[in-house]
């Protein structure tokens, strides 16, 4: 079965519907979309670059999307509470589908900011959002054709040249129960112009009891001369809840950009990560955890394309998982032929906490130069059981043990991320998740010997 | 009641037999040291003792002040006063050695149906213990055992040894890869832990370590069992004559 089916049937009858409630902007993208989707099909697993997910399974629902503009209850702000205190962020919602922004967000941003809803922003600046939306996301790319033929809102990032944020901006995305079996495309386009600097944290979350949904992201970063950014992209969610993220990122001249996956709790889930070095001097951090449990399943790609001379690159990804889930991470290093001086790393250390968990990790160099200096590594091990039998003759047990050494084997991984205050959080985060897991693992073993 | 009780103990690891039937006693008070030649199951012994899953006990029977040892896991063996210091301590990179001794205090105390230690209670224990090893302070803030010289790991051994406060401590060749500073600074360590009620057994290769750490016996391990047991002087014969003769009694 063509999951793309339903959806280009859907754009048949409600398109006229879709492109009332949406600017111009993001509608003069669709029919081009709608072209490459007709006679297409999204990759199904075993497909070239998508050997262990298949992404036509996981459209495959029969999801509703928003067609109407449905405002979402609020009260699903209110039941999610961010749990990172001691923080200040200036926040916006992506409820299901659609920006909200936090209370007097308009208000308390700096000058030379802009954080706000795509679809809003589009309609009060269209050149803005024309110039920008869709240049870097390839539409051919089924996934991406299928985001930009339905997308109708999103959250739009941009900050002036010169200007640096001092607070962290914060998306919190939220699927819930009363937001029902959906489809919810989502659009960030983040444009940083010369010499800006920002921190932005990316929420993805589902709350408990939600049905079988589905969050889609497409996100467009620009990085301008010498401009910094930090994106945490973090997901917390249920075992019905699946995610597909496709970033795209493009680097001028001297600018850096950190880029953290960290996949805490997941259903089904499938980041593309792809950052193109298109000037000299760009320096790249791209780093993710994965924590697997039950059957959840998290695949990672990323691809990291040095095009110019003397750009720099790091990857580090890891992940635990445990009882049968599943883990995959693809990564490529692309070095072009005039990119002399490059250094890039990836490394993806991986470890199996259950005979039934399973992990599938291709790292790929492609190097068409010889001045670079490049590497990578790939490894999946067990505990250790040296160090486990260590901490029992001190009297941990080995539940305790087990997942003290789980959240060691993060440390490095929650190190990159140097935001104030989130960096402590998320090893409590991780620490949580780790405990939970174990609990959820006594409950069960209490169910089965009742 | 003797504190530890060991009777006809066998084991094996992947099917070779190491221990071929090991009796040994240990009262309170005592201090035990037990040597032999390479291979002979010193090393074994202890990781039997605390429990080391890689080994299988095969038969008999140790008693722990009454209880079953046998029958416990690794972590009640340690809360029901049983301390191994390793011969070779292992690292745990990103766990600091402040969340893991908290780990294993507080662990003990919820076995024995107490609550958790009050973390500024904690941190004076740890200043305090940390004295009697002379163990650097920045340590404490390290992950356990990485990057620590040969000589700092031993002294954490007896660090989390001073830490636990166990019944029986097994020091398994905690001289090797010693300079004779801290040889001594360890053994010192030992002694000021020393209590009426508590015994050490200290498995060593040479006589050296039983100046600091005098024995009240000596016991000869020999092909997986206890060959030969004197006093004191027997470490100093051994060290004078080698194991030869004893092994050609042995054999006979």
């Amino acid at each position: 079965m063509n999951s793309l089916t339903q959806y280009i049937d859907l754009y048949r009858q409600a398109g006229a519907q879709i492109e009332s409630g949406s600017p111009s902007a993001l509608n003069r993208r669709r029919a081009h979309a709608l072209q490459v989707l007709e006679g297409s099909h999204l990759a199904e697993k075993g497909s070239a670059g998508y050997e262990n997910t298949s992404l036509n399974d996981m459209y495959a629902p029969d999801y509703g999307v928003n067609v109407g503009r449905v405002e979402w209850p609020r009260e699903l702000i209110k039941a999610f509470r961010c749990d990172v205190p001691n923080l200040s962020t200036l926040q916006g919602y992506l409820l299901c589908d659609t920006f909200v922004g936090g209370s007097a967000l308009e208000t308390r941003l700096p000058a030379g900011v802009t954080f706000t809803s795509l679809a809003d922003y589009a309609r009060r600046n269209p050149e803005f959002v024309e110039k920008y939306y869709g240049r870097l996301a390839p539409v051919d790319d089924p996934a991406v054709a299928l985001n930009t033929l339905l997308c109708m809102d999103g959250a739009v990032i941009h900050v002036q040249a010169g200007v640096e944020l001092d607070r962290p901006l914060q998306i919190v995305s939220i699927l819930g129960a009363s937001t029902g079996q959906i489809l919810a495309p989502r659009r960030l386009l983040v444009v940083m112009e010369r010499g800006s600097r920002a921190q932005v944290m990316l929420c993805d979350h589902t709350l408990a009891g939600s049905p079988v949904s589905m969050s889609a992201m497409v996100a467009e970063i620009f990085m301008g001369e010498d401009a910094s950014l930090q994106l945490l992209d973090m997901e917390e969610s249920q075992a019905e809840s699946r995610r597909h993220a496709m970033v795209y990122a493009s680097q001028s001249r001297g600018s850096e950009l950190r880029l953290h996956s960290m996949t805490l709790s997941c259903g089904t889930t499938r980041n593309d990560y792809c950052v193109s070095l298109d000037d000299t001097g760009c320096t790249t951090m791209l780093s993710g955890m994965v924590i697997g449990s039950d059957r959840r399943h998290a695949d990672n790609r990323t691809v990291v394309r040095h095009m110019h001379p003397r750009c720099h690159s790091t990857q580090l990804f890891k992940y635990v998982l445990d009882d049968v889930s599943t883990g995959a991470f693809d990564g490529s290093i692309y070095v072009a032929e005039g990119a002399h001086g490059t250094e890039a790393y990836q490394n993806c250390r991986n470890l199996l906490a259950s005979k039934g968990a399973r992990m599938h990790s291709r790292p790929q160099l492609e190097i068409y130069n010889d001045d670079v200096k490049c590497s990578h590594g790939a490894a999946t091990g067990q505990l250790d059981e040296e160090a486990l039998f260590y901490m029992r003759t001190r009297g941990i047990p080995l539940a305790e043990a087990r997942m003290m050494l789980m959240q060691a084997f993060m440390t490095d991984v929650i190190d990159t991320v140097n935001i104030e205050g989130v960096r402590d959080r998320l090893r409590h985060l991780v620490e949580r998740r780790f405990a939970g897991a174990t609990a959820a693992c006594r409950e069960c073993s209490r169910k089965m010997a009742e | 009641m003797k504190l530890l009780e060991v009777r006809d103990l066998r084991a094996s690891v992947e099917g070779k037999e190491i221990l071929k039937g090991l009796d040994l006693s240990i009262g309170e008070g005592e201090v035990h040291a037990i040597m032999g030649p390479n291979g002979s199951g010193k090393s074994t012994l202890s990781e039997v003792l605390a429990g080391n899953p890689a080994f299988t006990v095969t038969g008999g029977t140790v008693e722990f002040h009454g209880i079953d040892l046998l029958s416990l896991t690794p972590e009640d063996r340690s809360h029901e006063g049983l301390f191994l210091s390793f011969q070779y301590p292992v690292e745990i990179p990103g766990v600091s050695m402040t969340n893991f001794m908290r780990a294993a205090i507080n662990a003990k105390r919820k076995y024995f149906g107490e609550p958790p230690m009050a973390a500024t209670e904690f941190l004076k224990m740890m200043r305090e213990r940390r004295g009697i090893v002379e163990l650097d302070n920045k340590l404490a803030s390290r992950s356990v055992n990485e990057g620590f010289s040969g000589g700092e790991k031993k002294r954490n051994e007896i660090f989390q040894m001073a830490m636990l406060e166990p019944r029986l401590s097994i020091l398994d060749e905690t001289d090797s890869g010693l300079d004779i500073d801290a040889l001594r600074v360890v053994a010192e360590g030992v002694n000021k832990l020393k209590k009426p009620t508590n015994a050490t057994v200290v498995i060593t290769h040479y006589q050296r370590l039983l100046d600091y750490i005098k024995p009240d016996f000596v016991h000869v391990l020999y092909k997986g069992r206890i060959v030969r047991t004197g006093g004191p002087e027997l470490a100093l014969e051994l060290e004078e004559r080698g194991y030869d003769w004893i092994k050609e009694e042995a054999d006979r």
